[in-house]
């Protein structure tokens, strides 16, 4: 008999009906958490933080409005509108404020507002002046790296402004014994804490906030019973009455009891999924190993004749519909960091056991059929490959693959695994990983990763080496000294010289991302601790603290870098024309950099340093005029070209820098140097602690920053212009990888991806045409698995004809449901900015020959 | 393995890596330069002149052909080792003619054996056998032209009758290579399912291969016959439909063989 029972189902056509509601208008911003939140707070001044965020919490589940959509068989909502979202003014508030009435019309993720809830947010951001996690946070920041972040060094905007999620809980244990079963364990615990106890008051106001959160949940889940039987009553349609009564009595279970069934699990791991993110902002609350904590329910039905796998497939259709369902509004400018409405619920089939053998089952496969049903962003669906993954379930990934939703991800078991080993995970720990948000490997149920903790823009320091530590954003100098006084370039007289210049400003901007994160993870923990999300988190009851207070077994902080192939091309262009060749001197190549090689900067870029320029000019009292802003906009335009011989000259250079190898070539030397480079960025990281008693962790992925972030970094020496995107993740620059996927492949993964354990980041795009029949599956999967054999980490695959995308930047409305990879995240193309979309049509495309 | 044959050198014009349509599985190319026929449909034309020269393509002219060691081609060839395990793939040489250099594609071969990396030559048997095995035993699977059963026709279309070609295949065959046919589908040249199913019972009947592919005629060499300054003898002839692929792909199974559209 065959190991699997996989079986291809149509999607049932309620499926089709519940994406359509989804995507009928424009998602809504509501108000109801931040009143019911602010109404609490009013109330509990002066209480225990702890106490307070629970009874906030509390109230949220108490007087939500509760939602039932149409033809729903898993039911809870955040908001009343479909894909709408709620606000979280604990963290921050005045961005939105300030943009009340240009987030329905901004390029990336809008979202309506209606005038009622401008008014009623108004009236109550009010409460939280002074009071939120990102004012207390710069409070506590060095002024050295406010500095430093005003100068877009790296931005921890992330976590500055919004809750931390990031995070698997451990499902499985309310899936077995419901959120009743931890009360008791809460209860337990507390009692083990007697008056006199020097812990009493610590652990008692924690224990019961969890006690507290955890009935909050259940009450929550009864209202939606209650629901439920009410439609029931008023349902004319049997068969939809008979579907009411059936969701009323799940609610009336779980997630208070342990599931009996497999349905009672799918709708108990909703509640659990859904309330997190009514708790707090954090996204990337990642369901983590789905098809193995939901498996013993759903074998246990099979066996007992209790369920069909059609049944059990349109449930999970369901869910996957569901999680399309949450939604963040975020700052327009992370909202192009992040686009695509994306919660980076990562969700992961296949893999291993804690035990170390094959954990393949029955639902991993379903899992990839429930993504083939829905098309849609989310989940972020992923898969783990290891050496004893079953072909078949490659096969079937690679399917999902060739329709180029984006979809799955793959990781590489080989490399994870003994990562995180390394980072102290206990060998079944590390067996059990799932991924969270984009690329980031964690333990369910036991880490707090702080897994997206800022973005490092690798290419500022070398900036700043040009500049002797200072700022030069842009086309001109300003003057600022933000990075320690190295050397001028042009005295430097060996390559080696110019790298520890380039090291040094590195760490020393390292620290300050350090203090920034430090600083705002002591915020959360001061402002905004999590009792409900801490009671999933092993040894936070154990411990008697929140995650935020360092409850979690596994605490790590994970500041991603990007930007490698952009240095490793600069700085061996450097050592090359420099300092061995000599066929340029140092100062040839920084004037010509700082030309930006004689072509002009896009207009917005322009018009933006122009502006910064201006304010400079009118803060330090001088006078502006119309015909300066004229002039300083020309100038700023051309770079400073004055000359068709001067811009002659700087093209010169830039072609000279062309000819030199590039990485994603294949080339040992210079992916010798990719490698090193890398290390500048990872191996300091190492050694700094944050505040919870954990360890700095690298990461080497851009999520969708590598645009934005670009759009304030002046010309690169690898020729790279002025203000356009950095490469993405550790893939070569687009266009210069020109020997095919093996070799790109070859030269990624000559990274070490061990000791970047917070992730790193591999896109490839593929032309449809390399897929197609089964020598094309095939040869697929050989290359995957042939990358993940010299230690690759994780690829991507974006499988898409560029004709399409260009197809769909002009006809946007015939491709509304095109989905394409972003970063480590899917997403719908045409909700893309422009300038993202065409970095993604601009990446390398590989086809077969 | 002595170093012997890591320094001799032969004559390539291109090598490709992931290369999915010529052998089994994730291949590296290596097409070797000068080649016996002139096939009026050629698609690397500059393939065919022993001699190294110039095409000029989009707009700037390059040297076509490069005169390499084995040591060269087989660090490029390892490069992709990964991919082949995994795949079932390996090295293929193409051309031109990989027979007109059999000593260089004889070392190649050798240094993938002791590499333990699979073989494939693309070839139209076009030589004498004494040639063909000596290479024989290092060849994992020969991918053999066969264009037309008509030797006349073969002639005016490739400028050499297909005699030969026929007679070695027939001797390699019962030498028990494995073998597969490849036919491209030529309109005015065999573009006839009595044609192609006279091919397709040889590759059936007399040679007993397990597999034959039809390559459709594809004008995307015309370029390059501008870049080389020569003719392009096809004209505007049309490529043959997808539809009419399947039809002839129908054809060749009737023979007996199973057939594949593309390799």
């Amino acid at each position: 008999m065959a190991k699997f029972h996989i079986i291809d189902l149509e999607r049932p056509p309620r499926i089709g009906r519940l994406i359509d509601t989804l995507f009928d208008h424009m998602p809504e911003i509501e108000s109801d958490r931040a009143v019911l939140l602010t109404e609490s707070y009013m109330q509990t001044e002066g209480e225990p933080i702890i106490t307070r965020r629970a009874k906030a919490f509390a109230n949220i589940c108490e007087k939500l409005p509760v939602t039932i959509r149409e033809e729903e068989l898993i039911v809870g909502s955040a908001t009343k509108s479909p894909r709408g979202c709620q606000v979280f003014p604990e963290y921050s508030f005045s961005w939105l404020e300030a943009e009340f009435d240009t987030v329905s019309t901004r390029a990336a993720d809008p979202f309506y507002i209606s005038e009622e809830t401008k008014s009623t947010l108004r009236s109550v951001y009010r409460y939280w002046e002074g009071k939120t996690t990102s004012e207390l946070a710069t409070s506590y920041m060095a002024k050295e790296t406010l500095l430093a972040m005003q100068h877009n060094i790296f931005t921890p905007g992330n976590y500055f402004y919004n809750g931390i999620g990031h995070l698997t809980v451990d499902y499985a244990k309310v899936l077995r014994i419901g959120y009743r079963g931890i009360i008791e364990e809460a209860e337990k615990e507390r009692s083990k804490y007697g008056f006199a106890h020097p812990e009493y008051a610590a652990r008692t106001h924690f224990l019961n906030a969890v006690i507290l959160s955890c009935n909050a949940a259940i009450t929550f889940a009864k209202r939606y019973s209650a629901l439920a039987l009410e439609k029931a009553a008023g349902c004319s349609d049997p068969k939809r009455k008979k579907e009411l009564l059936q969701i009323a009595a799940n609610c009336a279970r779980v997630p208070e009891y342990g599931a009996s069934s497999f349905y009672e699990a799918c709708q108990s791991f909703w509640f659990i999924q859904m309330l997190l993110q009514i708790e707090s902002s954090g996204h990337s609350i990642s369901p983590g190993r789905f098809d193995q904590y939901m498996y013993p329910y759903y074998r246990a039905d099979l066996e007992a004749g209790k369920i069909s796998p059609a049944f059990a497939q349109e449930l999970m259709d369901c869910i996957w519909v569901k999680l399309n369902d949450l939604n963040k509004v975020r700052d327009a400018a992370s909202a192009e960091g992040f686009a695509g409405y994306s919660l980076f619920q990562n969700l992961i089939a296949g893999g291993q056991t804690p035990d170390g053998v094959d954990a393949t089952n029955d639902l991993s496969f379903m899992c990839i059929q429930a993504t083939r049903h829905v098309l849609l962003p989310m989940p972020s669906f992923s898969v783990r490959v290891w050496n004893g993954t079953p072909h078949e379930f490659l096969l079937k990934a690679a399917e999902l693959t060739r329709t180029g939703i984006g979809l799955p991800a793959y990781y590489n078991d080989e490399v994870i695994i003994p990562a995180l080993l390394n980072r102290g995970l206990s060998m079944e720990d590390a067996r059990d990983y799932n991924i969270i948000g984009c690329v980031e490997p964690q333990k369910a149920g036991k880490t707090d990763g702080w897994h997206d903790a800022a973005f490092f823009n690798m290419c500022r320091p070398l900036e700043l080496v040009m500049n002797s530590g200072c700022d030069r954003s842009g086309t001109e100098c300003d003057g600022t000294q933000i990075g320690p006084k190295t050397p001028p370039v042009t005295s430097m007289k060996t390559f080696e010289e110019f790298f520890d210049a380039y090291k040094t400003q590195t760490e020393y901007m390292l620290t300050l991302l350090v203090n920034a994160d430090n600083s705002i993870d002591m915020a959360h923990a001061e402002r905004c601790p999590l009792p409900f999300q801490s009671c999933m988190v092993e040894d936070c009851i154990g411990r008697g603290k929140s995650l935020q207070n360092g409850g979690a077994v596994y605490n790590f902080t994970g500041p991603q870098g990007f930007g490698i192939a952009n240095m490793t091309d600069a700085l061996y262009a450097i050592k090359t024309l420099v300092f061995e060749q000599k066929v340029m001197t140092m100062a040839e190549l920084k004037e010509a950099v700082d030309h930006n090689f004689g072509e002009d900067i896009p207009d917005r870029s322009a018009q933006e340093l122009t502006a910064k320029e201006m304010r400079r000019l009118a803060d330090s009292g001088k006078a502006v005029t119309e015909s300066l802003i004229k002039d300083t906009f020309r100038r700023l335009k051309c770079a400073g070209n004055t000359s068709d011989f001067q811009r002659a000259k700087y093209r010169k250079i830039r072609e000279r820098i062309d000819s030199v190898p590039k990485y994603g070539n294949d080339i040992s030397e210079v992916d010798d140097f990719a490698r090193e480079v890398a290390y500048t960025y990872s191996r300091p990281l190492e050694k700094f602690k944050n505040p919870r008693g954990g360890q700095y962790q690298a990461g080497l992925y851009p999520v969708s920053a590598n645009v934005p972030l670009g759009a304030q970094t002046g010309a690169t020496p690898d020729g790279r212009l002025a203000f356009t995107p950095i490469a993405d993740g550790v893939s070569p620059t687009a266009g210069k990888d020109t020997n095919g996927p093996t070799a790109s492949c070859n030269s990624v993964s000559h990274l070490d991806h061990g000791i970047a354990s917070n992730g790193t980041l591999f896109n490839m795009k593929f032309h449809p045409s390399a897929l197609e029949g089964s020598t094309g599956l095939e040869s697929f999967i050989a290359l995957i698995r042939g990358f993940f054999d010299q230690k690759g980490s994780h690829v991507q695959f974006n499988v898409v004809s560029r004709e399409t995308l260009l197809d769909a930047q002009q006809h946007p409305e015939k491709y509304k449901s095109l989905v394409v990879r972003v970063a480590g995240y899917s997403a719908l193309f045409t909700t893309l900015s422009k300038p993202l979309q065409d970095d993604i049509i601009n990446r390398t495309e590989q086809a077969s020959f | 393995m002595s170093d012997g044959i890591h320094t001799v050198r032969g004559r390539i014009f291109d090598i490709q890596k992931f290369s999915v349509h010529d052998g089994p599985g994730i291949r590296t190319i290596v097409f070797l330069k000068g080649c016996v026929l002139r096939c009026r449909w050629c698609c690397n034309p500059e393939s065919q002149n022993w001699e190294i020269e110039g095409m000029i393509q989009n707009g700037v002219k390059k040297t076509v052909g490069r005169d390499i060691t084995v040591g060269e081609v087989m660090t490029k060839v390892l490069q992709d080792k990964p991919y082949y395990r995994r795949s079932g793939g390996g090295l293929t040489l193409s051309g031109g003619e990989t027979l007109c250099q059999p000593e260089f594609a004889r070392a190649l071969l050798l240094a993938c054996r002791a590499s333990g990396i699979n073989t494939a030559i693309e070839t139209t048997l076009c030589a004498d056998y004494s040639v063909i095995e000596s290479i024989a035993a290092l060849v994992d699977t020969f991918l053999v032209d066969i264009k037309h059963m008509d030797s006349e026709k073969h002639r005016q279309f490739t400028t050499q009758p297909n005699d030969r070609i026929l007679e070695n295949a027939k001797r390699l065959a019962s030498s028990g290579a494995n073998m597969v046919v490849r036919v491209p589908v030529i309109p005015t040249f065999n573009d006839t399912p009595a044609e192609l199913h006279a091919i397709a019972a040889f590759a059936h009947d007399t040679l007993k291969a397990k597999e034959m592919h039809i390559l459709p005629y594809h004008r995307l060499g015309y370029d390059k016959y501008i870049g080389l300054g020569r003719e392009y003898l096809m004209g505007d002839l049309p490529s043959p439909t997808k539809e009419a692929m399947t039809f002839f792909k129908d054809i060749c199974m009737s023979a007996g063989i199973t057939c594949h559209i593309g390799g």
